[in-house]
This record gives C-alpha cells, sequence and structure tokens, in this order.
C-alpha cells in the first residue's frame, strides 16, 4: 500500500537519475496547469515562486497578513550545507550520514542523502538572492559547527538566519506576484482539501476578513503549512502555529507519520507563570560556554549564588563526559527533565536549570563573553529582567519541532495523489531527532529543488485543470463548503463558557506531563482517557463569541484547537505503539541501566503510518525502512 | 499588579472608533502586552463581550506583527522594542494606559487594534528583490564581499516590516522601510545592477500607497525595533539623484 518510489541504484546516482527520467511538460502549455500552494513559509514561498518561474499557474494562500510572517522567520541559529569550505573533511556523505544517525536511523536513506546533496546549492541560491550570510575578513562565507556533529558546516546570518532566507524566498515570492503567472492570497485559511476520485483536487478555504468561505481547483496541491509543536500550547512556535492544514488533509485519506516524535530544544526560557503564551528560545551557541548544573539536593530553595560549588550538580558534565554540555539536544532536554522531576529543579516554578556564564567569564573576562553573546544576554535581560552576567541564566526544554507529518513518497507526494506536503508539515529527513540546522535547510530544498521537479514529473502524465468533470467538481464544492460551514457554526453554537485558549492550554498540560519528553504505558493510557474526557467537554463548554462573517480571531483559534485535540488522540496512539526508544521518543520502559533510550531494530526498523478511519480510530500501515548502505549503530555521545 | 486601561475599539474600516475602559486588578508583573490582552479578552468573552481584535505571532519581536500605541508611544515605553516584548513591569502599578493601532493614511485600520500593513508588500512587489530564478546562481564564494559589507547589508536587512516606523513619523513617511530594503539589495554586487530600476519602481509605489514624504525628523530610527538606521534615507536619497 505504501510505496515510497526510491529510484533504483546506488545512492548518490538515485537523485540524478530520477531528474533525468522525469517527464517536462512544454514551457507554452505549463500556464494550463493551476498549482495552489498553501504556506508562505521557506517551503511553500521557494515552492510556489519556484513553480511560477517555471510558467506554471500558481495560486498561494496564508493565514498571515504578509507572506513574510511565515514562522520561518524567527529561526535563529543557521543553515547546513556540506560545502566543506573549512577543508574538515565534510562531505555530502559525512552530511548525509550525520542526519541519518543524529535521527537514529529513522528515516528513509534516499531522502536524507538527497537533503545533503542539494544543501550546496541552496547556500548558492540564497547568495544570489541577497541573503546578507556572515564572512570572513577575505571576502569568503563563515561558517560555525552546530550540536551533534564534529564539522563546520552552518552558515548564519546573525542570529536571524531563518528570517533573511525568508525574506529572500518572500522576496522571490512578491517578484511573481503580478496576478499573471501567481496570485497570493493573504489573510485567507485552508479548512479543506477536495478530493475526487482519490486525487487532491483543490481547497476550500476561509477569507479571515469577511468570513467568506470559497473553494479553488486545482491539479496539484502543496502543503507547506509548518510545524505543529504548538499542540504543546507552551511551545517556541508562534501563538497561530497549527495543524489544521494537514489534519484535514488526514481525514480526507493523507497518512500522518509518525505524528508523536516532536523534538524538545533544551536551551528555551521556562515558564514563569500561568498566563504564560509562549517559550523563548535562546540560542544553542550558549551552550558553547555557559555550564548546565542544578543543586545537588532537590527543593534548594537558596539563590543560585549562595549554592557552593560541592552542592552544586553539573549533569550533563556528569553523564556525558565527552559531549558535557553540548550533547544533543533530545539527550540534553531528557537529562534536564530528568534533574526537574526529581526535584531538583530551580526557578518559581521549580522547572527550570541553571546555565551559569561564571567559569567562562573567569575564563576568557566578561568583554569576550560579550562579543559573544551580548545580544542574547540582552535579549535575557529584556524578557526576564535578570543580568546573566550576574547571575546564571534559567532555562528549561521546550517543544520546538515537529519531526512528524503527512507521510510522503521519494516526490514528497502523500497517499493521496496530486498531494504534495513540503517543509516541516512533511515526514521525511529527520526520522526521530532533527539536527540543528537541517530544517530551515530542508523546507528549502523541498521548495526550490525538489518540488519542481517532481510535480512536473507528476503532471506531465495528466491533462490540464478540466480534468475533474464539472458536475463531478461542483458537487465536490457543494459538499465541502457545506462540510467547512457546518463545522465552524456548530463550534459557534456551543456557547459554553470556556475558551478555545484555556481548553488548548490544558490540552498543552496533558501531553507535556503525559506525552512529552518521555512517555511510559500507564501515564499515556491516563493521557488518552484525559484528553477523550477534554474533547467531550470541548463540545459541550466551548465558548466563542461573534459570527462567521466577520474577523474572529476566536474563531480561527476555537477551528485549530479542535483539530489539535483530534490530533492529540492520535500521537498518543503512535507514542503508545512504538515500544522502543529512539531520538526524540524516549519510552521509559526502554532504557539501559544508565538511563539511555534503547532502541530496538529487530521489531521497529519502520515509519508508524496512519490512516484516518473516523472517530478517533486510525489504521497502522508500516514504512519498513531499509538500510543499505549506512551501517547501524547505536547513538553514543558519552 | 493594577492597570486601567483605555483600548481603541472600532468595528470596521469606516466605522467610528472609540477607547473602552476596562480594569485589571490580577496582572502579573511579567505578563507582556499581549499577554494581558489575551487575559482581557478571555474576561470579556466569559461575560459575553466582544473581545479586542489584536494581532501578534512570533512574541519574541521577529515577525513583525504585534505593534500598538501605548500612551502614545509607538510599540510602548522602551525604544527599539516591539509591543510583544514588552512586559508589565515597564509599567507602574495603578498605571492608565490608552492603548490604539498604529495611525497612517497607508495602513487603515481593520478592526480594533488590527491595521492593513499590504502597502508595505506592494512596495517590495515593485522591485525589493533581485531578479534571480531558481537555479541561475553561480557557485556562492564566487561572489566575494568583504566583512564590513556584509555586516551593513544586515543591518538594513534586518526590518521586521511592523511598520512602528510608519507609526511614529508626522508625515506618516515608509522611507525607513523602502530605503532599508534598496540598501540592503543595491549595496551588495547581487543586487547592483537593478539598483536604478530597483529604486524608481520602490519609491513610486511608495507614493502611490499613500505614506508622506520624509522631512528627516528622525524618530523612525529612535524607535525601530531592529536600529535600521536613518543613513539609509541618506544613501537612497543619492540613489534616486544619480539613478
Ligand atoms: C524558534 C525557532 C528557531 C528555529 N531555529 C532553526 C535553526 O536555527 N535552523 C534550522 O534549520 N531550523 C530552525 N527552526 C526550524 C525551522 O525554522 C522550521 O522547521 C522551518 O522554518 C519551517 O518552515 P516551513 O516553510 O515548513 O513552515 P513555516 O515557516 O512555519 O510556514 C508555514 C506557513 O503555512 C501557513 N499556513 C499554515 N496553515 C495554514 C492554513 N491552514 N491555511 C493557510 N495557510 C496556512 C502559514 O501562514 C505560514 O505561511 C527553528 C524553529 C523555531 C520555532
Ligand atoms: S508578535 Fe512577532 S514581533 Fe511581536
Amino acid at each position: 500500500m505504501l510505496n515510497s518510489r526510491i529510484p533504483e541504484g546506488p545512492l548518490e546516482e538515485k537523485w540524478k537519475k530520477y531528474k533525468a527520467n522525469a517527464q517536462l511538460i512544454n514551457p507554452a502549455n505549463r500556464r494550463n496547469y493551476k498549482i495552489i500552494v498553501v504556506g508562505t513559509g521557506l517551503a511553500g514561498a521557494s515552492s510556489a515562486a519556484s513553480l511560477a518561474e517555471l510558467g506554471f499557474n500558481v495560486e498561494v494562500f496564508t493565514f498571515h497578513d504578509s507572506a513574510r510572517r511565515a514562522h520561518s522567520v524567527a529561526a535563529q541559529g543557521g543553515v547546513n550545507a556540506a560545502k566543506d569550505y573549512k577543508n574538515d573533511g565534510d562531505s555530502v556523505w559525512r552530511m548525509f550520514y550525520d542526519t541519518l544517525k543524529g535521527g537514529d536511523f529513522r528515516a528513509r536513506e534516499a531522502n536524507v542523502y538527497r537533503l545533503a546533496e542539494c544543501s550546496m546549492s541552496l547556500i548558492d541560491q540564497a547568495v544570489a538572492q541577497g541573503v546578507p550570510f556572515a564572512r570572513e575578513y577575505s571576502g569568503y562565507l563563515s561558517n560555525r559547527s552546530f550540536g551533534g556533529v564534529q564539522v563546520s558546516r552552518t552558515f548564519y546570518a546573525r542570529g536571524q538566519t531563518g528570517q533573511q532566507l525568508l525574506l529572500g524566498a518572500y522576496q522571490s515570492l512578491m517578484r511573481q506576484n503580478d496576478g499573471n503567472n501567481l496570485k497570493l492570497h493573504t489573510r485567507h485559511e485552508m479548512l479543506d482539501v477536495i478530493t475526487i476520485n482519490g486525487e487532491a483536487k483543490g481547497v476550500t478555504v476561509r477569507n479571515l476578513d469577511n468570513g467568506e468561505i470559497v473553494s479553488h481547483s486545482c491539479d496539484a496541491l502543496i502543503l507547506a503549512s509548518g510545524g505543529y509543536g504548538k499542540i504543546y500550547y507552551l511551545s517556541t512556535l508562534a501563538m497561530n502555529c497549527n495543524a489544521t492544514a494537514i489534519w484535514r488533509a488526514h481525514r480526507k485519506g493523507a497518512f500522518m507519520a509518525a505524528p508523536s516524535w516532536t523534538q524538545f530544544h533544551p536551551t528555551s526560557l521556562p515558564q514563569l507563570g500561568g498566563y504564560q503564551s509562549k517559550l523563548t528560545l535562546m540560542s544553542e551557541s550558549l551552550r558553547n560556554d555557559g555550564r548546565i548544573w542544578v543543586p545537588l539536593s532537590p527543593n534548594d530553595q537558596r539563590p543560585p549564588n549562595e549554592i557552593p560549588e560541592e552542592e552544586r550538580d553539573y549533569y550533563l558534565e556528569r553523564r556525558y563526559p565527552s559531549f558535557g554540555n553540548l550533547a544533543p539536544r533530545d539527550i540534553s532536554s531528557r537529562a534536564a527533565k530528568e534533574r526537574i522531576d526529581a526535584g531538583c529543579g530551580v526557578g518559581p516554578m521549580g522547572n527550570a536549570v541553571y546555565l551559569d556564564f561564571k567559569d567562562a567569564i573567569k575564563r576568557d573576562g566578561e568583554k569576550i563573553i560579550e562579543q559573544r553573546y551580548g545580544n542574547l544576554f540582552g535579549m535575557y535581560q529584556k524578557i526576564t529582567g535578570t543580568d546573566a552576567y550576574k547571575e546564571p541564566m534559567m532555562i528549561a526544554p521546550a517543544a520546538h519541532f515537529s519531526m512528524g507529518g503527512l507521510w510522503v513518497d521519494y516526490r514528497l507526494m502523500s497517499n493521496l495523489s496530486g498531494l504534495f506536503v513540503l517543509g516541516e508539515a512533511n515526514f521525511s529527513d529527520h526520522g526521530a531527532n532533527r539536527l540543528g540546522a537541517n530544517s530551515l535547510l530542508q523546507a528549502c530544498v523541498d521548495g526550490y529543488f525538489i518540488a519542481p521537479s517532481t510535480i512536473m514529473d507528476y503532471l506531465a502524465e495528466k491533462s490540464p485543470v478540466k480534468s475533474p468533470k464539472m458536475d463531478e467538481w461542483d458537487s465536490a464544492v457543494i459538499k465541502s463548503k457545506s462540510e467547512v460551514i457546518d463545522r465552524l457554526q456548530n463550534l459557534l453554537t456551543i456557547k459554553g463558557n470556556t475558551t478555545a485558549e484555556e481548553f488548548h492550554k490544558e490540552l498543552g498540560q496533558i501531553l507535556y506531563k503525559k506525552c512529552g519528553l518521555s512517555r511510559n504505558k500507564i501515564s499515556m493510557q491516563s493521557a488518552k482517557n484525559d484528553l477523550l474526557i477534554l474533547q467531550k467537554r470541548f463540545y459541550e463548554e466551548l465558548l466563542i463569541p461573534g459570527s462567521t462573517n466577520e474577523i474572529n480571531f476566536e474563531l480561527e483559534k476555537a477551528a485549530r484547537v479542535e483539530d489539535y485535540l483530534e490530533m492529540s488522540i492520535l500521537i498518543v496512539e503512535d507514542a503508545l505503539q512504538r515500544e522502543e526508544s529512539c531520538g526524540a521518543h524516549f519510552r521509559e520502559e526502554h532504557q539501559t541501566d544508565e538511563g539511555e533510550a534503547l532502541r530496538n531494530d529487530e521489531e521497529f526498523k519502520y515509519v508508524s503510518v496512519w490512516e484516518f478511519k473516523g472517530n478517533n480510530s486510525y489504521e497502522l500501515h508500516k514504512e519498513h525502512l531499509d538500510f543499505k548502505f549506512a551501517e547501524l549503530k547505536n547513538r553514543s555521545y558519552k | 499588579m493594577k492597570l486601567e486601561l483605555h483600548v481603541w475599539r472600532q468595528s470596521g474600516q469606516f466605522e467610528k472608533g472609540y477607547f473602552e475602559k476596562h480594569v485589571l486588578d490580577d496582572l502579573d508583573e511579567h505578563m507582556s502586552v499581549p499577554e494581558m490582552l489575551d487575559h482581557l479578552n478571555t474576561k470579556i468573552i466569559k461575560s459575553t463581550g466582544s473581545p479586542i481584535a489584536f494581532e501578534s505571532d512570533c512574541r519574541e519581536g521577529i515577525c513583525g506583527q504585534c505593534g500598538f500605541v501605548i500612551n502614545g508611544d509607538i510599540h510602548g515605553p522602551i525604544n527599539g522594542t516591539t509591543t510583544c516584548q514588552i512586559h508589565l513591569r515597564s509599567f507602574d502599578d495603578g498605571q492608565t494606559l490608552f492603548i490604539e493601532p498604529f495611525r497612517a493614511k497607508a495602513f487603515p485600520i481593520k478592526k480594533d487594534l488590527v491595521i492593513d500593513r499590504s502597502a508595505f508588500d506592494r512596495i517590495i512587489q515593485a522591485g525589493g528583490y533581485i531578479g534571480v530564478n531558481t537555479g541561475q546562481a553561480s557557485e556562492a564564494n564566487t561572489i566575494l564581499i568583504n566583512h564590513e559589507l556584509a555586516e551593513k547589508a544586515f543591518d538594513a536587512a534586518a526590518c521586521i516590516g511592523c511598520g512602528a516606523c510608519v507609526a511614529v513619523c508626522k508625515n506618516a513617511s515608509a522611507m525607513l522601510f523602502t530605503s532599508a530594503k534598496v540598501n540592503h539589495l543595491s549595496m551588495l554586487p547581487q543586487g547592483e545592477l537593478e539598483a536604478s530600476q530597483r529604486v524608481t519602481n520602490m519609491v513610486n509605489q511608495m507614493d502611490e500607497e499613500g505614506f508622506g514624504s520624509c522631512t528627516y525628523t528622525g524618530e523612525c530610527e529612535k524607535i525601530c525595533p531592529q536600529g535600521i538606521s536613518i543613513t539609509n534615507i541618506v544613501d537612497l536619497n543619492r540613489r534616486w539623484f544619480w539613478k
């Protein structure tokens, strides 16, 4: 049932071979094909611009008021590419292997290799667009290293790499937005995928400014709607990030892969109070000089500077002597949780750990530290009101990145014919844990380089646009529109006493506690119970003011929370089903005596792929992973 | 913590607006301004009122979505800081706050604190790009750019498109926004070829959108959350003159 369509042949020939054999469409004929793109983040903007440049007829939707605000804008650290500018032994193979290993061998070799292979072209493309990457004094591009690897392959634009890459893609998008090849609709939210005979043929969207519900037809549909880590409510994602686009596609038959694989970032700012809406990320680079610790004994209420050296537990250095404070994200986050759960957490809610620069300042002087991290210390002060030169920072793990997403084959097409899924919205390259600076890359590579080839190849076999017979299309539209309208209307008429935000917070609490950084069967069974009750309450107690035909942010939120609630049940299902620990998925039942993750390749060397069966029930399909080229190893950072 | 809020309410672009008073006495000094509005909205919704429409997305000062005027200050009382990064500890207990949308002819009010900044997108569309198609790029290190120039280009490119520069300007000019993009692209070798066309098209579009002209008051630079320098405007004028 699941055909990943990996081209035959040696790893390094696969993509070349695919491209060489891909069918083309005559330039004059391309405008007859309409492609709809949902999302204007790196994946959406880059694919839309590239396809319009090729001459396709592209229509783009985003719920944001401007394409430039997609959450790609918030990425700080950088973007990886195997340029080997440092002459430090990097290569496409090494990047492939690092990524595969970082993902704990739960991704498809062919996809991962292609990501590394296309990484160089992305840097070329971005530079040509004017992205101001950091430069050496000689004028050459500069690199730095990022967690989990031993080479320097990360390109960066100060602490705003995502913003600068996104502006490059956004500008390319706007350049095409002349209403001729490309038409952009801002403040439009996709609420349904229209399928005809098992093919994605259109979308139904809501105009968020006046509530109008309209359907649009297409020959191919791209979803590039980003990650859903906001399902945990408190996360590093933006307030409006959501799963609606992929969830609605899932309900229409698109399979969901590994939905429970969420990465928790170890260096976010902790929650300080119940009012809090978001967790701000502090750059991981701080771990290069900061030492992470908690008080040795639980419930130590003393201020950090009064706790003597011998009463501090530098737990990462203790547990992982060779990587120490630079252990990979999943491992660092989990180690923090372990200490917090043991009662050693710090801060007003006991939910944080210290990141201390005292020794670095003593060693290098305050001036050097200021040069390295001045802006981050400033940001920390702005948000918390605390001076990190004098007192350690407080950090905590936070939901950050969704490795899971809609299942796609090598062409980035889902099992629903004509539906392509790009960027963080798909499950493709990162396996069970994503390496830092690989996801900006993936979103860009998907959009600039892969989708244009594979979509043309797909469309070449089809005759354009009018393929759905008109009456078929008309009845599909009537059905889709009435479903969307009824759904919103039903939510509005509940008229209970609890806001969408309040439900979202409760949902987040359940997931953090029972299906977060580490999971076990008992807690997840109780999570499932809690979630079903919450879902039931949602339909009885939800309160949305206003109506559907006006700007109504509460209605937007409620519809997204409804989808999140449904998805959360599948997330727990997925985490329950996988009786092993791998990457970000840590099952407490499956660990070594030293508390490290225990992978089970015999039984779980596959991706769990779920089919929607209605009413909170799902059928499991498995995509078995073959490792023909890379050797499976245990991931050890001791 | 207690605050007395007077928040701008306006049901549509052509409707009349007014300030609505709310007193909140259960605030936490570490709340950000949007979190305070979330809190207020929950109360309003529960008492079956109509919540205040406002936008904010990243809540970390980078997406450019938020932005209100608080007691006459664009974005709030701390210069160089977006509204989402202003916390209540910046105010005194018991203080009265007037919260209203950014105001400019080219940024019509859609509802309450929500404004339409699509004019900025149209300025970019007019020429705020380098005309390179996917696949055309040459190897990145064949274009050498010295460190200072790369840093200068970054300084100009850092704009988040929030519109504070327009809101603070007595002429409602979009010169800081436009000049930052013109310079970011035109100072780089990759963007030099299109420089003259770019400045012409972007400035024409800016005028067409109804933004005012710049009289160098320098207010924009002071409040810009990314610290974009007014020297960009000087550079734009030079480019305009020599185009
Ligand atoms: C704080 C932070 C820091 C990060 N730092 C790094 C880093 O340093 N390096 C790295 O490689 N990665 C980083 N990442 C991850 C990376 O930024 C993302 O994975 C990537 O940018 C996702 O891009 P995207 O195009 O898939 O989605 P997004 O940029 O999130 O775009 C999603 C788009 O879809 C639209 N959309 C969604 N749903 C709908 C709908 N129903 N209807 C209409 N439109 C819709 C949105 O409006 C938006 O335009 C970071 C992530 C975060 C949160
Ligand atoms: S909400 Fe993104 S800048 Fe304020």
